[in-house]
This record gives structure tokens, C-alpha cells and sequence, in this order.
């Protein structure tokens, strides 16, 4: 298994962020995380991702920070760097091979390569959506935890998404939460749904 | 180039490039002190002599600090990069020092500025004067950059910032002004090289600790 969740809790204060949750992804499966606002997706999510600490339960993710790519309810990206600048400062953290070729190949992909050079604060929510996206796959993750990855995406960007989602869903472990149960639904093999 | 140094490189770049593209740090920091000193040129009496003015351009420069300390981690608030940042495989601490090479460039851009100012309204800089000024600098950024982030995720950061870093500005005032105005000014700069060693180590080790759960 590559995540293991036992009671696994999140209190802010006296708020409870996250009931109680147990669940397992093995590795190369699909986790679908479902559940009306305020159930704690995001808060289970950035838990995984090790951006917050469990209050209560035992949470095991078996790899480490740069085998992790994390689409979350904000870009992670600079507003006054163009995409370019932006994923080449996180490919030289992230020290992925064959830097420049990876994001042009990303940017062509996800319909960016054009405004390469523009900053993202020139960008719509979409595309800053898009760029984040390219972000997340930079290092090739072996584990990718999206938080609602549809969001502001046109139908152009969702079925690049799609289609990427389903050649990794073959050989990477996918977390993702969505209210879009209809696009994830079929590489789930896993679903949790926070009450 | 190591991997750490090569992290740290990349960060300040991209707040050198920022800055470049934003301007609205190291410009109100140039106008900030510039203002304050020629405040100060027209309150200080003629006959008060040099020492009060060294007195007066500590504050200046320890304010025009916290000036740019308080826009230091800005953008990273915005957008949740600092998240990107801190999920990234590099050392968190090469976060911080990255961070407080771009605050020391702007501090020292700005007093590449301030100090002939200084010179031209009250009195010339000694050599020591100037030592105490590059070393205080050191720990300002240092112990600022950490604070900063403490402050950054809080509602009330306008306010706890000055409230962690003043305090903690103390002894760098204490030193500085030693430095300016005492016959024995290679004390207070040994003093300022303790300080800076100590907290400069205490941040850098600290960092992670506050920007993770």
C-alpha cells in the first residue's frame, strides 16, 4: 500500500476540519474523495500531501516530497513570473532531467506554449488552472493529489486532463477529490465519501 | 554549483525578478528612508552635535528594514506558493536564506542611498560606522526573513511583525549605535558578529519548524 489512513482526524481549534477516516491506496490505484462542502476534502488532501499534520489517527504515504505533485484550491505558482519562469524555478527544485524540454513539452500540451512568456497575472482562472496542472506533473510523480482539477478548466483543458489522467491512472497512484464524479468515477477503484 | 546553493540561488533570483517586475518594495524602502532622514535633518537641533544623528539613522534604517521585511514574503501568501514552495524536495532552509539574500540586497540598495544622504544632512560615516551598518544588516535580515514568515500567515501580520522583529532589533540597535559613536567601537562590532552568527543559526535552523505543522 502506498497510503495508509487510520482514524485519521483534523481539528482547528475547537473546529473539526476531518471526521474520522480510514482508507488504503494501493500503489498505481485511484482514490476518489467525494463529499459536499465542508466535508474536509481539501483538509484530507493537504494532510497527504504532509502540508498539514493529523490531530488524531495514523497517516502513512509512502513517498517522499519529490515524488509528490499537488494540484490544490490555488495555483502554487508567482503571479508576476510568466509560466515559463515559474516551472523552471520549480524544475530546478524539483532537479528534473532534461528541464526545458519537459516544460515545453507540458506548455504544448496543455495549450500554453503561446503565452509561455506572459505572466500569469495576465492569465484567465483557466489557464492559471492549466499552468498549475503542468506544475503538479513536472517531476513525473509517482503519487498526484488533485483537489478539484476541473475547476475553470474549458472543455478543451478537461479533456487534455482527462486523457491525461487516464495514461497515468495505468502507472501512478492518483488522490483525487471532485464533485465531477462522472470524469474520475472510471479510474476509481477506491471511493471515500466524507459526510 | 552544490545542490543547496544552487536552490538558494534559484530563490533569490526569482525575488530579484520580482521585484524587478512589481517595484513596490525596494522604492518605498528608497523613499521611506530618504524622507525620514530629512525629517530628522529639519527636528535635530543645530548644536546637538553628531551622536543624536547616528541615534536617528539607526531608527531610520531598522524602520526602512521593516518596511521591506513586511512585503518580504508577499508574494508567496498570494496564490498559496509559499504551499509550492514548502512541498518542493529542497532544504526549507534554503527557503529562508534565499529569502534573506533578496531582503539583504534590497536593505543594502537602500542604504547604498541612505548613507551618503546621511552623510550630506548631518555628519561623514566613520569606517566603523559603515562596519556596523553591513554587520547589522546581516542579522536584520536574518532574524527579519523568520519573523516574517511567523507573521505572513496571520490576519494580523501589519501588526505582529513589528511586534516579533522590534524586540529582537534590539541588540542590533544597541550594537550599531556602539559601533557609530563609541571610541571603542570594535567591541559593539564584535558584539554584532555574535549576534549575527547565534540568530542567523537559530533561523536557519528554525525556519522549518514555521512554515510546517
Amino acid at each position: 500500500m502506498l497510503i495508509r489512513a487510520r482514524e485519521v482526524e483534523k481539528r482547528y481549534g475547537p473546529v473539526r476540519a476531518l471526521r474520522a477516516v480510514s482508507f488504503e491506496v494501493a500503489e498505481r490505484g485511484c482514490l476518489l474523495v467525494t463529499g459536499p462542502n465542508g466535508s474536509g476534502k481539501t483538509t484530507l488532501l493537504r494532510l497527504v500531501c504532509g502540508l498539514a499534520a493529523p490531530t488524531r489517527g495514523m497517516l502513512e504515504v509512502g513517498v517522499d516530497r519529490s515524488q509528490l505533485g499537488f494540484v490544490g484550491h490555488e495555483p502554487l505558482v508567482y503571479r508576476d513570473l510568466t509560466a515559463l519562469e515559474n516551472l523552471d524555478l520549480y524544475g530546478r527544485l524539483y532537479r528534473v532531467p532534461e528541464r526545458r524540454e519537459r516544460i515545453g513539452m507540458l506548455l504544448e500540451r496543455f495549450g500554453l506554449w503561446d503565452v509561455r512568456n506572459q505572466r500569469v497575472s495576465a492569465y484567465s482562472r483557466g489557464m492559471t488552472q492549466r499552468l498549475a496542472i503542468c506544475r503538479s506533473l513536472l517531476h513525473d510523480p509517482r503519487l498526484l493529489i488533485l483537489d478539484e482539477p476541473y475547476t475553470a478548466l474549458d472543455d478543451e483543458g478537461a479533456a487534455v486532463l482527462d486523457r491525461e489522467l487516464d495514461a497515468l491512472a495505468r502507472e501512478r497512484t492518483l488522490v483525487v477529490a471532485t464533485h465531477d464524479v462522472g470524469r474520475i468515477g472510471p479510474l476509481a477503484e477506491t471511493r471515500l465519501a466524507l459526510a | 554549483m552544490s545542490g543547496y546553493a544552487a536552490d538558494v540561488a534559484a530563490l533569490a533570483r526569482k525575488d530579484l525578478r520580482l521585484e524587478l517586475r512589481a517595484r513596490d518594495t525596494l522604492p518605498a524602502m528608497l523613499l521611506f528612508v530618504l524622507a525620514t532622514l530629512v525629517v530628522f535633518h529639519f527636528a535635530l537641533p543645530a548644536r546637538a552635535g553628531d551622536d543624536p544623528a547616528y541615534g536617528l539613522l539607526w531608527v531610520a534604517l531598522v524602520f526602512t528594514a521593516l518596511l521591506g521585511l513586511g512585503r518580504a514574503w508577499v508574494p508567496e501568501r498570494e496564490d498559496g506558493a509559499l504551499d509550492g514552495l514548502v512541498l518542493a524536495p529542497c532544504d526549507r532552509s534554503a527557503i529562508w536564506l534565499g529569502k534573506t539574500l533578496a531582503t539583504l540586497a534590497f536593505l543594502v540598495a537602500a542604504e547604498v542611498v541612505a548613507l551618503p544622504a546621511f552623510a550630506l544632512f548631518f555628519a561623514p560615516l566613520r569606517g566603523s560606522a559603515l562596519a556596523g551598518v553591513a554587520l547589522a544588516d546581516i542579522g536584520i535580515c536574518a532574524v527579519g526573513s523568520l519573523v516574517a514568515a511567523m507573521a505572513v500567515s496571520s490576519r494580523t501580520r501589519e501588526l505582529i511583525l513589528p511586534l516579533l522583529f522590534l524586540p529582537l532589533a534590539i541588540p542590533l540597535i544597541v550594537g550599531g549605535v556602539g559601533s557609530s559613536v563609541s571610541q571603542h567601537g570594535s567591541k559593539y562590532l564584535l558584539f554584532l558578529v555574535l549576534y549575527d552568527g547565534v540568530f542567523t543559526i537559530l533561523s536557519w535552523a528554525s525556519f522549518e519548524y514555521v512554515v510546517t505543522e
